[in-house]
């Protein structure tokens, strides 16, 4: 009831005083108590949390980093492994899952589980990487175009249209036929080729707030135009480009398996998710455990992720 | 020198249905201190003119088809990009009609405020401190614990004093209040209204009013300038001008206005502008 007392007290100007007393209590009680400030952003972040299924799809996504970030230490700083991802043992193999090999072992007797760890930092780090570039560019191409419009939208948009046209796997298999297949080359294509979605969206999210009150506002107060761009639009167009975001990890992932199954992605012996399912193919009518497993990773980790972004949607819808 | 001279500013709009002449050939001036407001029905050009005085009318599709503007002896209509940002703001600055839309909804009013300060007045050291004094100053209680709220967190009337406290914050020269308590209720009218009169009084600066209803400006601004289709069509000081009206559309909207306590069978309307001009 503190509030009470404050707004009496220091009631500004002659209209909350005086004759009007009875009005004043009336107009406090009417005032929402807003004791914290309370930003969007962590409103929709605990939206997102009170759901459970983002709640599990989350704490399947923080597993994989997890998994995929030990991983990725233990192989860079030459750590001791339980069992070394690339180490043959031609006299176990195609063993089914069994004590010492819980998910079993492939044609050269290497270990499953251990193959599908160490894949599993390559496989993150493509979807991740690549979706940070794709993000990049669409995020500025986006902006650019959408707030300003004229002919640097035209011209960037037929830009847009013009990748488009082609289908964007073929375009990625010739860029590595010519260049080679090279894990950050594989990286870098996937999200040289993926950013005109999020360049659409971004521009048609601006178009609309572009024309808000606040942007008005903004530029009656002298800002710039690219800090109009990123520091008063950009945050307002969050929620729909953090989505597309989480979508677009499972779609790069997807990609690099693809690439890998082809045997247009990572080179072996280096082990990804794809090319564990590539090597196992022609095994699987006797050793399911060598595709089922991975495919099962593959499957989980887009799962968890498209989940992820469709709760973080439907988190954001009322703004 | 003025504040303030308009000559002969002419605004098109250039659609694909023909150009409309938005505001034409309009002209007055305003000296330190003055206070001006302009009056006139939606689509009178009000609007536009008080936009145009940043250029913040969007070209395309405006255009500026002739006259200047003179603040403080420069041309806003040929000042570089860079120029324009300082005036806006700084020299002359803005409060919209809908507090509501025109705060950003991701910041803090704390950080909205302090970006005009940042930008138009580096001098300041202790932002948090000007803050405080100009929320404060526009009857905000509590300000050291308002300042970190979200724009949805304040009611509407508090919104649109954040707003003034922006405009306010950066020391401007002129205030342009374009239609600023429509959104609101009569109540809180009346407390922005107030308010604007006693900050005028304090901080001694211009101001120009724009809106379509005659209650509003008496005891706020000294002089009037009516608006139709484009043009100033009577301009004058506000008692002699509401007493004595000499344009017919002058007179229709005021006549319009209605009045507590006045028996009228019906309340008078202006049924077509033209008409209304011909009367």
């Amino acid at each position: 009831m503190s509030s009470r007392s404050d707004v009496t007290k220091g009631a500004p100007s002659g209209i909350l005083t005086g004759r009007a007393k009875t009005i004043v209590t009336a107009t406090v009680d009417a005032i929402p108590q807003a004791v914290t400030p309370d930003s969007p952003f962590r409103r929709v972040a605990r939206k997102f949390f009170h759901d459970r299924l983002a709640l599990a799809a989350t704490i399947a996504i923080a597993l994989f980093f997890a998994v995929a970030i030990v991983a990725g230490a233990c192989a860079f700083l030459h750590l001791p492994m339980p069992m070394q991802p690339n180490a043959t043992h031609l006299e176990r193999k195609l063993l089914p899952p069994n004590p010492a090999n819980w998910l079993g072992t492939d044609n050269l007797g290497r270990d499953v589980l251990s193959r599908m760890v160490a894949g599993s930092t390559i496989s993150l780090t493509v979807g991740f990487v690549a979706m940070a570039v794709s993000l990049g560019i669409g995020i500025f191409v986006g902006a650019v175009s959408g707030y300003i419009g004229g002919w640097v939208d035209n011209v960037a948009m037929r830009i847009v249209d013009a990748l488009l046209c082609f289908p964007s796997f073929f375009l990625i298999l010739t860029a590595i036929a010519i260049i080679g297949p090279n894990i950050w080359i594989i990286i870098a294509v996937i999200g040289l080729v993926g950013w005109t979605g999020t360049a659409r969206l971004v521009r048609a999210e601006f178009l609309t707030l572009r024309e808000s009150e606040y942007v008005r506002a903004a530029r009656a107060l002298g800002q710039s135009r690219m800090n109009i761009i990123f520091r008063h639009i950009l945050p307002n167009a969050f929620a729909p480009i953090f989505v597309t975001a989480v979508i677009s990890i499972p779609d790069a992932i997807l990609v690099e398996s693809g690439l890998s199954f082809l045997s247009f992605g990572v080179p072996p012996p280096q082990a990804t998710w794809g090319n564990i399912i590539a090597d196992g193919k022609t095994y699987f009518l006797d050793a399911w455990w060598l595709i089922f497993f991975p495919g099962l990773a593959i499957f989980t980790a887009s799962l968890a992720f498209y989940l992820a972004g469709d709760a973080l949607r439907r988190a954001a819808a009322t703004r | 020198m003025n504040l303030l001279e308009i000559h002969n500013l002419s605004v098109r709009f250039r659609t694909e249905n023909g150009t409309v002449d938005a505001v034409k050939n309009i002209s007055f001036s305003m000296k330190e201190g003055d206070s001006l407001a302009i009056v006139g029905e939606s689509g009178s050009g009000k609007s536009v003119t008080a936009l145009s005085l940043t250029r913040l009318v969007p070209t395309p599709p405006a255009e500026y088809a002739g006259g200047k503007i003179l603040f403080l002896g420069r041309d806003i209509l040929k000042m570089s990009p860079g120029q324009i940002r300082q005036v806006r703001g700084g020299g002359i600055a803005y409060v919209f009609q809908e507090p509501a839309t025109s705060l950003n909804p991701v910041y803090s009013i704390r950080s909205q405020i302090a970006e005009g300060i940042r930008l138009h007045r580096p001098d300041v050291t202790d932002v948090d401190a000007e803050i405080v004094k100009w929320l404060g100053a526009v009857g905000i209680v509590d300000p050291e614990k308002r300042m970190h709220d979200y724009p949805h967190q304040l009611s509407g009337g508090m919104q649109q004093r954040a707003m003034i406290a922006m405009a306010l914050s950066c020391r401007p020269k002129l205030l342009v209040a374009d239609e600023p308590t429509t959104a609101l209720d009569v109540t809180i009218q009346a407390q922005i209204l107030a308010e604007l009169r006693r900050l005028r009084g304090e901080f001694g600066m211009s101001l120009i009013l724009i809106t379509h209803n005659f209650a509003i400006i008496r005891g706020l601004c000294e002089r009037v300038a009516v608006m139709f289709r484009g043009e100033i069509v009577e301009y004058g000081d506000t008692e002699s001008l509401l007493k004595n009206p000499q344009h017919p559309y002058t007179k229709a909207l005021i006549s319009c206005v209605p009045r507590l306590g006045v028996k009228q069978a019906r309340l008078r309307t202006i049924e077509d502008s033209w008409t209304a001009a011909r009367l």
